[in-house]
Formats: C-alpha cells, structure tokens, sequence
C-alpha cells in the first residue's frame, strides 16, 4: 500500500471517520438534541462520500465554459444538493417532535423518558424492571 | 503532495476536530453553533471538491436555517445535556466493528480522482455531452436537477412538503393565536434593527438572482427558497413574530406551500396534454431548447416557492410556541 | 510588468488579510475574556476578511467577478460589526460583567473563564 494508495483513500476513510462520529453521537447520547446533531453530522458524512467519488483530478465545477475541460460528476451533485434541504426539512420534523415531548414528558433525556413510560404502565421502577427481565 | 492535497486533508481534519468536539461538549448552545461551523467548514470543503452548487446549499441551509431551528428547540426545551448514565462500551464496541468494516470495504474502492472509476464512466458523460444541444443551458447541474432527473427532484420536493405539513400538525396545537401573542421586538438593540432593515432588500434581491440565474451559475429553487426564507426569519428575530406575520400571515404561507408542489406537478401535466412523458418540457415552447428553458424555469420556481414556503411556516410553528421564546434565548 | 505589480500588490494584501486572521485567531485562544476575545474575533471577520477581498478583485481585474466580491465586501462591511455588537449586547444583557483589573490579581472571578456561555 503505497502514499498515492494512502492519499487516493483518505477522503473516504475521514468519511468514515465522521460518520462513526456522527453514529457514536447517536447512540450513546441520551438528549435528543444531541443525537440529532449527530444524526447531521452522520448525513453531512454521507454528502462528503458522494462528492468525493465524483470529483475528477484535475476537473473543475460542472458549468459549461466552451473551452474543452475536464468536468466533475454533476449526478452525485444533484442528489445531494436535494438531499441537503430534504435533510433540513426532516431535520425540523425531528426537532418539532422534540418540543412535543418536552411538553408531554418535561425532559428531553432519553433515561428519564423512559422512566416517566415505565412509572405510567407499571407503578414503580422496579416493576418495570422486573416485566423487562 | 500537492496544494490541492494539502487543503483536501486539511479541511477533513478541521471537520473531524469540529464533530470531535461536538460529541464532547455537553454545553448544547455550544454544540449547535458548532454544527453550523461543521457546515461552513463542509461547504468550503464541496466547494474545494468543484461541487459548487451543493456547497451553496449546504452554507445556507446549515449556518443558517438549521441553526435557528435548532436555537429554537433549545430556547424551548434545555440547554444542557445530562451526563450519560449508562456504559459507554456497547456503543463504542458497535461503532469501532463497524467502522473497520468500512474501511475494510474501501480498499477496494477506486482512488479518489479517477477518471475511470465506474461512476465517472456511467451516465455522467452523456449529461455533460448533451446538455449544451439538448437543454441549451450552461450549468448541468441545473439541466439534470430539473430536466434529465426532473422526477427525482419532484419527489424530493414531495418529500419537503411532506416534512412541513409533519411539523404544522405536531406543533399547530401549541402555536399561539396572533392575538394574545406578546409583543417582541428586539427595541433595544438599535444597530441591528436598522441594519437588518437595509439588509433585507438585498437579501430578497440576491435570492431571485439565485432564482433566475440558475442556469447559468450555481443556484436553482433550492437554494433561493432557502435564502427568501432567512429574510423573512431574520425580519421575525428581529421585529418581532407578530409583525412578520402581519407581512406575510401564517395562512398565505401555507398556501404557498402547496402552490410550489402543485406548479412543479401541474408543469409535468402540461406536457401530458401534448401527448408527451411527464415532465418532457420539450413542447412548452417553439422548439426543444426554448421548451426545456421555459420548463425548468417554471419548475425551479416551483421548488423555490415550496421550499421557503416550508422553511417560513416551520420556523413560525417553532417561534410560535407557548411559552414564548424570549428575546435573549435566541 | 503590469502583471508584477498586480501581483505583487494582490499578495500583499492577501498575506495582510491573512496575517490578521491568524492574529484574530490567536487573540481568540490568548485573550482573558469574553468581551477581550470577541475583540480579538471582530478583527478576522472585518479588516482581515475585507483585506482578502481587496486582494481577490486586484487579481480579478475589471470583471464581473470584481463586482460580485465589492458586494461581498460590502456585505461584510455592515454584518460583521453588527453582530459583533450584537452579541457582545446580547452578553452584556445576560449580565456577564467586563473583567477589569485595575491591580494585578483585581476581578478575578468576575467574569467567568468560559465567556462563551452568558
């Protein structure tokens, strides 16, 4: 595995890099908000990916100059320019339930929504426990 | 190492440190102005990978929009995050297999570049061959968002709806009637409010360039929607809710949001009528080029209405809430 | 010759620019507090970023893309010091205090390390 090898990767392995990051987030933070921050940078992730396996060494941006030129990919482009503002619409949707369940459950901690569930169904904590078991 | 290398890597490392930094910090006001840096940095970075106009996209919509709905949803919920109760290690453990997993996948993966990988070779060459004879239009981008893939991005725009129509119905109950809204304008800071209302014609202006240029540079529907709606928001945060809504009342722009979808739908009606495919705009004009113009300009527009119409209403369901968000919470 | 120039005069400015943002930067991590950091911020954002600028038009020339960075220029001109001031306002209402020291060791304390956070 040589530098040309090491440096015709490395976009794609940072890619990784921030999407574990962004799933990490996700999975081992409690508040709501957080993960869905995570969630963001996870989908920012996956935006990187695409652009970089359409990028050309040596193109330029998809905009017909008349001169002969190389160009990049402009398909990985489209996708993602309509991703970004479906991610944005969506992403308000899950902040919208967010303010919902701080109205219904007054936290927006995972532990302690599923607490305030548990104490609702079963009466005590250690019901719950034991139901789960 | 090239020069192109050098701020390739560099701007990757700034991105990990910024998302580093944001799964530590537990401040969430912190995190979210850290997100919007993480976008800003991101957008530098698809600027840099000749992806202008999702960069675009992404600076306006993840330094701006984003920013304020979130700040909005602290301003109603909490600030702070509570340290994690459980054992970090099960996440740790997944999240490490996992990412072996993926590195393992991308060995085999074409190097970063290449002219000849798979996906350079497929259908992209055919968009940049044919756009100038069969679109007529300089920027691809803008000819296979709305013309070569114009059922995608209708679906997408479908999608938006979807996702604003969502927020209305989970937050509608909660939003306060105009009447009984308490009057809240930024009236002690004089330097913004008189900049703000120099800056918003400008603003308004520079979106429809964005709008109408499209074809030309880097913009379309998406990002123009996107910049309309920041008007209007910095307007709200700055005069006040109510005095937004008397501008533009709650019920136009829902209606707008519909109106967007419909024109985007009712386009690919048109050439229905003319016996052609869905959305084949080659009939609305004398001939093929001045069709496909006239189409995706009435598409584009479509899209932009729907998307600022979206971004509007959502951040008036956000801001709208009771208890009211404060001046000083945003 | 008149390409020397013009480049020599656009890299002056830019190394300028340049030169300022790196110092707004350190003065970001160097100075004690938040009022003295935004201080420091506010540096990179106008001067810095409006010297960059100016470098990019000498080196566009009299084109489109001149006109188009002015706006830029412009543009930042009004935002940066606006919301500097606002969120030093914005500080100043959350009631986080200057931290004056008139003796060494003086108004320790009083604003907190973290200015970040009113």
């Amino acid at each position: 595995m040589g530098v040309s090898d090491i440096l015709g990767l490395f976009n794609y392995w940072m890619v990784i890099i921030l999407m574990m990051i962004g799933f990490y987030t996700v999975v081992s933070r409690g508040n709501l908000v957080k993960k869905i921050v995570g969630l963001n940078i996870f989908q920012t992730s996956v935006f990187l990916l695409y652009i970089s396996m359409g990028k050309i060494s040596g193109g330029t941006a998809p905009i017909l100059t008349g001169k002969p030129e190389v160009y990049s990919n402009p398909l990985p482009h489209v996708l993602i320019l309509t991703a970004i503002v479906v991610g944005v619409a969506t992403t308000a949707l899950g902040l919208a339930l967010v303010v919902r369940i701080k109205n219904a459950y007054d936290t927006i901690e995972e532990d302690e929504i599923q607490a305030a569930d548990d104490e609702t169904e079963f009466g005590d904590p250690q019901a719950a426990e034991d139901h789960r078991r | 190492m090239s020069i192109e290398a050098i701020i390739n890597i560099a701007l990757f490392v700034f991105l990990g440190l910024t998302a580093f930094a944001i799964l530590k910090l537990r401040a969430l006001f912190a995190v979210v102005m850290l997100s919007a840096v993480f976008s800003l940095v991101s957008a530098a970075l698809l600027v840099h990978l000749d992806a202008v106009d999702v960069a675009f996209t992404e600076a306006a919509v993840g330094a701006g929009i984003s920013t304020v709905l979130m700040l909005a949803t602290l301003a109603l919920t909490s600030r702070h995050e509570k340290a994690p109760t459980r054992s970090q290690a099960l996440p740790l453990i997944v999240v490490f297999l996992t990412g072996f997993a993926l590195v393992y996948g991308t060995l085999d993966m074409p190097r970063f570049g290449d002219p000849q990988a798979p996906i350079q070779v497929h259908v992209a060459p055919k968009y940049i061959a044919d756009t100038q004879s069969e679109i007529g239009i300089p920027n691809i981008v803008t000819a296979v968002l709305a013309s070569y893939r114009g059922f995608d991005t209708l679906g997408e725009v479908t999608v938006i709806f979807t996702a604003g129509i969502g927020v209305l119905l989970l937050l509608a109950a909660f939003i306060r009637e105009p009447e009984g809204l308490r009057v809240q304008t930024m009236d002690h800071h004089l330097v913004l409010r008189v900049v703000t209302k120099v800056l918003i014609g400008p603003i308004l202006l520079f979106a429809l360039y964005v709008q109408f240029h499209a074809d030309y540079g880097p913009g379309g529907g998406f990002q123009a929607g996107i910049i309309f709606a920041s008007a209007f928001i910095i307007y709200a945060l700055v005069f006040g809710l109510e005095n937004a809504r008397k501008a533009v009342p709650g019920r136009a722009v829902r209606l707008l949001v519909a109106c967007g979808v419909l024109l985007y739908g009712g386009v690919g009606f048109v050439s229905f009528l003319f016996g052609k495919n869905y959305l084949n705009y080659s009939v609305l004009g004398a001939d093929q080029v001045a069709g496909q113009h006239l189409g995706i300009l009435l598409v584009e527009f479509g899209v932009g209405l729907t998307v600022a119409a979206v971004m509007v209403s959502t951040f008036y369901a956000f801001s709208g809430q009771n208890p009211p968000i404060g001046d000083e919470d945003w | 010759m008149s390409a020397l120039i013009t480049d020599a005069v656009s890299w002056a400015l830019l190394a300028a620019g340049s030169l300022l943002v790196v110092v707004g930067a350190l003065g970001l991590i160097r100075m004690p507090d938040f009022y003295t950091r935004m201080h420091a911020a506010g540096i990179t954002d106008t001067l810095g970023a409006d010297l960059i600028l100016l470098g990019l038009m000498v080196q566009a020339g009299f084109s489109l893309v001149t006109v188009k960075l002015l706006l830029i220029a412009a543009f930042l001109f009004f935002t940066s010091p606006t919301s500097t001031h606002a969120i030093a306002n914005a500080a100043l209402t959350a009631g986080l205090k200057p931290r004056v020291a008139e003796s060494p060791g003086a108004g320790k304390g009083s604003a907190a390390p973290e200015g970040g956070e009113p």
